[in-house]
């Protein structure tokens, strides 16, 4: 067979010596190259310009916090309640406290729920309609307004009781936890390799004892890291608890009575005219700030150990 | 509770001649203390046949669960709204009334500062969020990735109260004395920065939406082009194109569909936002006529004036607001991820 | 041992215990400071007992003690027939003081108190005065250098009755506003301005944005160290509120108390008489479904006539009249 396989190239020309035949192609080859390569530099500016823009407000809001939050962090905000109004001094200790039972409530309801719905969709329902129903359905909803949330949660539980209490609060932000922990459940266990499974199963292990015992324990790590990021997501939320915690001025550990919350506090003491609150306030954003920086900040260390290192 | 697995590892000859069916394994090596009936049963190697059931069926109940929430808010708010939706009937939403003297109400100035605030927040949300996207995913160098991304996502973890604190005490006053004066003077031109400025208003809530918004577009951006496949960006590279071009081409036409999607995630988040946009908009509910007019947005006017609405009509015209933003944001997110689940289907899960 | 340990702190938590009675209670930001001074002070006197206060507005106090999601509730606005009548939870009125509402003004420079006219305040609202050099303005201030910019005006976003005493009054002086807008916890504003929520929004929004004019309760004034102007009243003399002139406004109202406490006191005749005055009212359910609660009220009302009202006035509250006070403490008698 005489055809060359390996097809030939006529020798590279030396356009830029003007060696082409035709001048006009190689200006425009060369103009049109440059013009590629201008546009390259100005997209790669704009992008590292919006990156800087992007991180510009994180650093005046966090900066700001702390400037300000800083000073008015004594003893006596994390253990005194609120001072009459006007008056100087006092703290948020009962709002601290009462985030924390509200969001403690929230947990033992919305962890629980959120796993278990979790380990559904990943063991269960693989590849049935259900299961992506499900799934859909637990995106869907972890878009929808927290007020909306408020104010259906008012309408069930504080218009029948009859009044506002620290648990309707806790419903009300346990079912803004479930979808996402619903979510990062499912896929942490899609991560857990079969063949532990099955290894399980060769043993002889009932179904129920293999994913409780074995596949729940070998994903625990980012399950945990998907209850911390629920966690932090609601730890947060302020429309909730207008209609269901309420507030309340003085301590208060029960959970049929309205109660403190943090981000409630902040939002009242914000729009208020009282320079002491202000203060109050941006000491409360800060403690809130680093609580949650905190448990992000854990999640993504926790994502990079743990048994499944490199899965995700 | 010791794992089967590990203390037969642990002890393979013990393992008892006359069959594994007869009591579980760790009891071989356990001391002989008497168990309670609850211990024995976790303990036991039974074929399980009706525990696996009671599981599984605890486990789909408690998926089903997430089914109930939807349709339980679904159910409360049409049934509390039922006297201002046969009062009113669909009219509600095309009328500007807000009058709770007389008893007339009309949602149209909310709905349309609630577009307003979210279709300007996407505005400049969207060229930066995937600015950063792009550079995060194309241009950035491997060390810096870890940390740069970790700090766009921390943005999404400031609450929304934080958000407007911040915006009353910085935005507000940057807005009013320094950039408000600068867009009347450089853009009064367009005519829409007529009008009086005072910092709260339409341009402010619109900003500091964006500032919210620009971590879950940017962060789903992010996964949408990281699912396109390498072989798409090698092929484009190969055929001469510079870096650019290479993102155009190679990335960004093949995951369209999937950042339309975040950009709708981040409108459907823009569309409910409370607490923040409530702190800066003005409260005032009339159509505002220039960027720096005050306005009003359905989730902020229920955040007013729910706890305090007196008379049937004012409330379930409130709930009515609340039903018509949890439908729209449905829909919104659903039409979002159905988008960017088309794109994301074939690449592997990621934690965020 | 460790799972009894936790059933007993879930059921010391669920309320059990009776280390302290919470009453929980929430209406208006009008009267908030004293309130919450009086149930402070309360509470350490009889640590017991906690009374709860939420300041989210008088038209959160009526609406929530209407359904009875809050043991009693606060109001400077009096219910209507038709409220009351569609109330769940029946209540009636009990004054406990009076104050004013103040024009509250932001103008960089400025140190004299401005003279305000009934009419001028209800163009302000109504949009159309729209600058502090308007002749009107100018007119009523003499010999002041007003400054030619626009006004901002601000006006309560949620249910207030703070807004109720306010728009009464307009409605008595600008038969434009009384056929506009009317008097009412929640009204359309006519005119241009921005809406906060509670007194002290109001106030916050004040103190922050120049050139900004608002109303708010006294004591809101005072605290914050806001000018406020004075007010013409009915007699023709620009006053400033202090709580003699609240009294003097009261004077008539209190000789002719009716019986259910709800009574109007805005523009006032009188020289003395300042005309954005009012009473202010806690509604208190007719009869308590826990008859600890009801004893706890009982006795925080009583509390209140005999050493709570000494401190109105210095917190620049007028106390109530002596005549009204001996009604009260009759009527209190009927709380069960």
């Amino acid at each position: 067979m005489a055809t060359n396989p390996f097809h030939t190239l006529p020798p590279p020309q030396d356009f830029a010596a003007g060696a082409s035949p035709t001048q006009q192609t190689s200006r425009r080859v060369r103009l049109n190259r440059v013009r590629r390569h201008l546009w390259n530099h100005v997209v790669t500016g704009l992008a590292v310009l919006s990156t800087v823009i992007v991180i510009a407000p994180l650093v005046a809001i966090l900066g700001y916090l702390i400037y300000k939050g800083a000073s008015s962090l004594n003893l006596a905000f994390f253990t005194h309640i609120p001072a009459p109004v006007g008056e100087p001094g006092g703290g948020m200790a009962n709002a601290i406290v009462g985030s924390g039972l509200v969001l403690g409530i929230a947990s033992l309801m919305g962890i629980p729920v959120g796993i278990a719905a979790g380990v559904y969709l990943a063991e269960f329902g693989r590849g049935s309609w259900l299961a992506s129903a499900v799934r859909f359905t637990a995106d869907v909803l972890n878009g929808v307004p927290s007020i909306v949330m408020g104010i259906a949660i008012y309408s069930l539980i504080v218009m029948r009781q009859k009044h506002f209490s620290a648990l309707a609060g806790g419903v009300a932000l346990a079912i803004m936890m479930v979808p996402t922990i619903t979510r990062t459940t499912e896929e942490m266990l899609a991560t857990v390799p079969h063949a532990i499974r099955e290894a399980a199963y060769g043993l002889g292990v009932p179904r129920w004892r293999t994913v409780l015992s074995v596949t729940l324990k070998t994903a625990s790590p980012g399950i945990i890291t998907g209850c911390m990021l629920a966690f932090a997501r609601v730890a947060g939320e302020t429309a909730p608890l207008l209609f269901t915690a309420f507030g309340n001025e003085f301590w208060s550990l029960r959970l049929n009575e309205p109660i403190a919350a943090l981000p409630l506090q902040i939002y009242v003491y914000a729009i208020s005219p009282y320079d002491e609150w202000h203060r109050l306030a941006w000491a409360g954003s800060l403690v809130l700030i680093v609580l949650i920086m905190v448990s992000v900040t854990l999640v993504r260390i926790y994502a990079n150990r743990g048994v499944l290192k490199g899965a995700s | 509770m010791s794992s089967p697995i590990i203390s037969i590892a642990q002890k393979p000859r013990q393992t008892d001649p006359s069959g594994g069916s007869q009591g579980s394994p760790a009891q071989l090596d356990a001391p002989e203390a008497p168990k309670s009936p609850v211990r024995q049963f976790l303990m036991s190697r039974s074929s399980g046949k009706a525990a696996d059931t009671t599981f599984s069926a605890i486990m789909l109940m408690c998926a089903l669960s997430i089914f109930a929430i939807v349709l339980f808010i679904l159910y409360i708010l049409i049934a509390r709204s039922k006297l201002s939706i046969s009062q009113f009937g669909f009219k509600f939403f095309t009328r500007s009334a807000w009058d709770p003297v007389s008893g007339d109400f009309g949602a149209f100035p909310f709905i349309y500062g609630t577009l307003a605030t979210s279709l300007l927040a996407l505005l400049m949300a969207v060229p930066l969020a995937l600015g950063v996207a792009v550079f995060l995913t194309e241009l950035c160098p491997q060390k810096l990735r870890a940390p740069i991304s970790f700090v766009t996502e921390l943005l999404a973890a400031i609450p929304s109260v934080v958000y407007g604190l911040w915006a009353v005490f910085v935005l507000v006053p940057l807005m009013r004395d320094q950039l408000g004066p600068f867009l009347q003077k450089y853009l009064g031109w367009t005519q829409l920065f007529n009008g009086y400025n005072f910092g709260v208003g339409l341009l402010t809530a619109s900003i500091i939406l964006a500032i919210m918004i620009l971590p879950i577009i940017s962060s789903i951006a992010r996964d949408i082009m990281l699912a396109v496949p390498i072989s798409q960006r090698e092929g484009v590279l190969a055929l001469g194109a510079t870096r650019w071009e290479m993102i155009r081409m190679g990335v960004l036409r093949n995951a369209r569909i999937g950042i339309v999607g975040a950009i709708i995630l981040g409108l459907g988040r823009a569309l409910g936002e409370t607490m923040a946009v409530t702190m800066v908009i003005g409260n005032h509910p009339e159509i505002p006529k220039s960027l720096f007019s005050p306005g009003y947005t359905l989730a902020s006017v229920i955040a007013n004036e729910f706890s305090e609405a007196t008379g049937d009509v004012y409330l379930s015209s409130l709930i009515e607001i609340g039903l018509a933003l949890f439908l729209v944001t449905i829909v919104v997110n659903a039409i979002a991820r159905a988008l960017v689940w088309a794109v994301t289907r074939g690449a592997p899960a990621r934690a965020h | 041992m460790k799972l009894r340990l936790l059933a007993a702190l879930t059921i010391a938590m669920m309320g059990g215990t009776a280390v302290a009675q919470n009453i929980n209670a929430a209406g208006a930001t009008f009267p908030n400071p004293i309130y919450n001074r009086w149930f402070t002070e309360y509470a350490q006197a009889h640590p017991s007992v906690h009374i709860n206060y939420q300041p989210i507005g008088s038209g959160g106090g009526i609406r929530q003690v209407s359904d009875g999601t809050v043991d009693f509730g606060a109001s400077d606005g009096p219910m209507t027939d038709q409220q009351l009548s569609q109330a769940k939870v029946k209540v009636m009125h009990i004054p406990t003081v009076l104050g004013a509402v103040v024009p509250v003004y932001n103008i960089p420079n400025l140190n004299k108190d401005l003279n305000f006219s009934g009419d001028v305040i209800a163009d302000i609202y109504i949009g159309k005065i729209q600058k502090w050099n308007d002749p009107r303005i100018v007119k009523d201030n003499p010999g002041v250098n007003l400054p030619d910019h626009q006004i901002l005006p601000v006006y309560r976003s949620d249910g207030s009755g703070t807004t109720y005493i306010f728009t009464d009054y307009l409605s008595k002086v600008s038969p434009e506003w009384q056929g506009k807008v009317g008097k009412n916890t929640s009204v359309k504003w006519p005119g241009p301005g921005v809406g906060q929520k509670g007194n002290e929004g109001v106030a916050g929004m004040v103190r922050q944005a120049p050139y900004s004019f608002g109303y708010v309760e006294l004591i809101y004034a005072l605290q914050n160290k806001m000018s406020y102007g004075t007010v013409k009243n009915a007699a023709g003399k620009f006053l400033k509120a202090t709580p003699d002139g609240v009294t003097a406004a009261a004077a008539a109202a209190a000789k002719n108390m009716p019986a259910d406490y709800r009574v109007s006191i805005t523009n006032a005749g009188g020289a003395t008489s300042y005309p954005i005055s009012s009473f202010t009212w806690l509604l208190i359910p007719k009869q308590f479904s826990d008859a600890a609660k009801g004893k706890a009220v009982k006795d925080f009302l009583t509390w209140m006539l005999d050493k709570g009202e000494s401190q109105a006035a210095a917190m620049g509250y007028a106390p109530l009249p002596v005549q009204v006070q001996a009604m009260v403490r009759k009527t209190i008698m009927t709380v069960r």
